[in-house]
């Protein structure tokens, strides 16, 4: 940099005019990139707030508990919510175990050559996958050729498909954290891969598998164009309180296909029950991303080694 | 008198660096031999190769044999079992997050064992043996990552011993322990010669010289000499290099 | 003499072949997914792909007239400008902001002020893209009548504001990775030579981490093309060729979720509607592609 600069002894500690401009531009790009950064923390409390208080007037339990009512007009979002309940759940129960025994075989068996390397991109491209093409896929695959029907059996599969990258990615990263040493450990000690695997590593990166698992669920819970076609429908009453009330081969309501439908297909919906049903939407969401956020950070502060 | 080991123009690559380059010699059942030499020369390999877990390793070529009393263990078709048979002691000590009890009971539980009395007297056998059990005995509960270093490294040599091994490696076992619990260790590794055959890879030569009957030599992958440890130790060694190495020309 | 010795090789072995069958089975399934879905989404519009649609026309013609009695036309060229234009505006407002945060993020925070960040952005990412939809539908549109006097808030730049905020997340992850990944041995010879943090960064990290930031960028590009509810409520849903931000438009996701629904099983439109979903599939794969090799790229030098 600047090389010839004389420095007379003396001199050497004080500040020149160069050293001056230098300490101002570096305070004007701190101060420039921390308010952009901060920016992004403006819409987020200008979404929640906004619904929230367009939506205050409507939200209570009753909203939650009761179906919706006159063509979805007015009522509650029991059966959405409820539909909801179920896409997600099943889409965990296809997801969790295919996508923690996916990291697993690509943290622990595989070895680096060319299979592996496809094996990763095929991983980076099914995340990146658009969510209407998943949803084409789930009609072309579950709904027509495995015959399933428009059902909450067709619409999970298809999430749990599209999710899929958000589990192995969080589990690679937790097999990834389980010290190399442990695992030669076992070895040295006569255990075999899975021995070691099941006693050592999958119990030690138990907490980042779960946040992994958390996150997905927030995602299917959100996610609207892969289940349209595939096994949500726009209204289908059920009985209000029963837990029970949806069979999974037939099709369900969604919370985020009830709220695409009463903000744009419905008219004269009364004011105030779109923001509730949007507020109810991400309440769940970013409820659960900061379970798994606080699971992280608590889990982080116990480690056993 | 027949030999534990007998290793016989053993060569090891990593792709296409070599690590050990043809070595011979034989093991004698319950000596304690130390392997002395400068970082890079093949020492650790070498042990990873009679346990077999540079199958782990990728893209590590092993050729020539190592015989088990007598069988090539190539040939050994219950792997997991030839790792029983072998006690292997890590330069730094590795605690696995389990409870004290849970770390020395871990091998004899893979390997089937689920009597609870055996367990217990397993894991207090080893525990004395390793001159750990007065201070743990009390916690054997406690999570075995949450002891010192030299208690730590205590606890892997009992988990190695946990499985009754006929040979002890160890691999550097003092790097990251103290002077006083090293010295403990050397006493247990004496008194332990009794019941089995001791493979000492140590970089520090006082210790080969305080414990070991016979000491090889290692340079670049290369056996320059093995001999009794007198002779190794004397002013006189066979080889030039071992002379300089020993007294701290090099190395 | 031992009973640890006793046990043999079989016993470990099959109950531990079956599990390390099904690992496997499972650590395929992503290969064996992403061909399923080419080979799914294929299937349904392959009829008409080869056998009746003009491919010159699909590509080159702005009209999209599916459903019309006498002069059906299946020319998406308006639908590839939206998607385009408003990934485009995104990009534009996305990229200064996510890249900017990611540098301050990775260079000139406190640890506690970091993890502050990274979970607002965590959570900014967990919003619903449906919800994104209603923001823009609401919220944004009276703010856009309001703000340029224009009749309709639903237009591009409606859309291009909520894609920049969805794609903002992804941009500075994955840039702060690429920055991380410099080494600080770096940033510790530049700073010896008494480089003030911004030149360390602006003159030694963007240059090393250069790869890294382009891959997110186009990754940031990749999740605007793919998306779907929020574009479908916010930009006005007309078949345009975009002339300004405030045009209204309708993007290629858009179309495939709103005509879907409504068109016969089997029938042309249905087809078409499928070849898009092929189009947009490629697409995708092929910016995965690149922002993957651009990413290994950096990990050989």
């Amino acid at each position: 940099m600047d090389t010839n600069i004389q420095v007379s002894p003396g001199a050497m500690f004080t500040e020149t005019a160069l050293d001056r401009q230098k300490r101002r531009i570096e305070n004007v790009v701190r101060i420039f990139l921390l308010v952009v950064t901060s920016l992004m923390i403006i819409p987020l409390l200008l979404i929640i707030g906004y619904l929230l208080y367009k939506a205050l007037p409507v939200l209570s339990f009753e909203f939650l508990f009761t179906n919706p009512k006159d063509n979805m007009r007015a009522g509650g979002i029991w059966a959405p919510f409820l539909g909801t309940i179920y896409l997600v759940v099943v889409s965990l129960l296809v997801s969790a175990p295919i996508g923690v025994f996916a990291a697993v075989y690509l943290n622990e068996y595989a070895r680096e050559n060319w299979f592996t390397r496809i094996t990763n991109l095929a991983v980076v491209n099914l995340a990146g996958v658009p969510s209407i093409v998943h949803a084409l896929f789930g009609v072309g695959a579950f709904v027509l050729f495995a015959g399933l029907g428009e059902s909450i059996l067709a619409a999970s599969l298809t999430l749990a498909i599209m999710t899929l990258p958000v589990i192995i990615a969080s589990t690679t990263e937790a097999l990834k954290a389980v010290p190399m040493s442990f695992r030669e450990a076992c070895w040295n000690l006569g255990a075999t891969r899975w021995q070691t695997i099941r006693r050592i590593v999958i119990p030690n990166s138990i907490s980042g598998i779960l946040t992994g698992v958390i996150l997905q669920v927030s995602r299917a819970a959100g996610e609207t164009a892969p289940i349209m076609f595939t096994g949500a429908v726009f209204y289908k009453a059920i009985a209000e309180g029963d837990l029970f009330a949806y069979n999974i081969t037939e099709q369900c309501m969604a919370l985020s296909l009830h709220l695409f439908t009463i903000s744009t297909q419905v008219p004269d919906v009364t004011e105030g029950i779109p923001y509730a049903t949007a507020v109810m939407l991400v309440g769940s969401v970013l409820l659960i991303n900061a379970v798994s956020i606080g699971l992280r950070v608590y889990l982080r502060t116990r480690k056993k080694w | 008198m027949e030999n534990k080991i007998e290793i016989s123009d053993l060569r090891v690559h990593y792709g296409d660096t070599p690590a050990l380059n043809g070595i011979s010699f034989d093991v004698h059942p319950n000596e304690i031999l130390s392997i002395i030499g400068p970082a890079q020369s093949g020492k650790t390999t070498l042990l990873k190769v009679i346990n077999r877990t540079l199958e782990f390793t990728q893209g590590a070529k092993v050729e020539g044999s190592v015989k088990l009393d007598g069988v090539d263990i190539q040939t050994i078709g219950d792997v997991y079992g030839l790792r029983r048979r072998i006690g292997m002691v890590l330069p730094l000590p590795v605690g696995l997050p389990l409870s004290i009890y849970d770390n020395v009971a871990f091998a004899p539980r893979t390997a089937g064992l689920r009597t609870k009395s055996e367990l217990d007297e397993i894991v207090e056998r080893c525990l004395q043996q390793a001159a750990l059990w007065d201070e743990v005995k009390d916690r054997l509960d406690t999570l075995g990552t949450k002891l010192s270093g030299g208690q730590q490294q205590r606890l892997t040599i009992a988990r190695a011993l946990s499985h009754q091994p006929e040979v002890l490696c160890l691999d550097e076992f003092s790097i990251a322990i103290d002077p006083v619990t090293t010295m403990r260790i050397e006493e247990v590794l004496k008194s332990l010669q009794k019941e089995m055959t001791i493979l000492l890879v140590t970089n520090l030569v006082q210790q080969a010289k305080r414990l070991a009957n016979r000491t090889a030599f290692f340079l670049n992958g290369d056996l320059i000499e093995i001999d009794t440890t007198d002779v190794i130790f004397s002013d006189n060694p066979t080889n030039q290099a071992t002379y300089d190495y020993i007294n701290g020309s090099f190395g | 003499m031992n009973i640890l010795r006793k046990k043999s090789a079989t016993s470990v072995s099959f109950s531990e072949t079956v599990i390390e069958t099904l690992i496997r089975l499972c650590g395929v399934s992503s290969i064996i997914f992403v061909f399923g879905i080419f080979f799914f989404v294929f299937r349904e519009g392959a009829g008409f792909l080869f056998n009746g649609l003009d491919l010159v026309e699909f590509l080159t013609s702005p009209e999209w007239y599916p459903t019309s009695l006498n002069n059906k036309r299946y020319g998406t060229l308006a639908l590839i400008l939206g998607t385009f234009s408003v990934t485009t505006l995104a990009m534009c407002i996305a990229v200064p902001f996510g890249l900017g945060a990611a540098i301050f993020i990775s260079e000139f925070c406190s640890p506690k002020l970091r993890e502050t960040f990274k979970i607002i952005i965590e959570l900014l990412a967990a919003i619903p893209s449906v919800v994104w939809g209603f923001i823009g539908l609401t919220l944004m549109n009276q703010l856009i009548i309001a703000v340029f006097n224009a009749p309709i808030g639903l237009t591009m730049l409606n859309g291009g504001i909520l894609l920049a905020l969805m794609s903002v997340p992804i941009i500075v992850s994955i840039a702060e990775d690429a920055l991380k990944a410099v080494p600080d041995s770096y940033r510790e010879a530049a700073e010896a030579l008494g480089a003030t943090r911004w030149q360390v960064t602006y003159r030694v990290l963007l240059p090393a981490a250069k790869n890294g930031l382009l891959a997110a960028v186009l990754l940031g590009a990749a999740r605007s093309i793919g998306e779907t509810m929020a574009v479908l409520m916010a930009t006005g849903h007309s078949v345009n060729i975009p002339s300004s931000p405030l045009s209204w438009i309708r993007t290629l996701t858009a179309t495939i979720a709103a005509e879907l629904g409504e068109v016969a099983r089997g029938g042309e439109h249905y087809q078409v509607l499928f070849i898009i979903g092929i189009l947009l599939f490629t697409i995708t794969f092929v910016v995965n592609l690149i922002a993957d090799l651009v990413i290994k790229g950096i990990r050989q030098q």
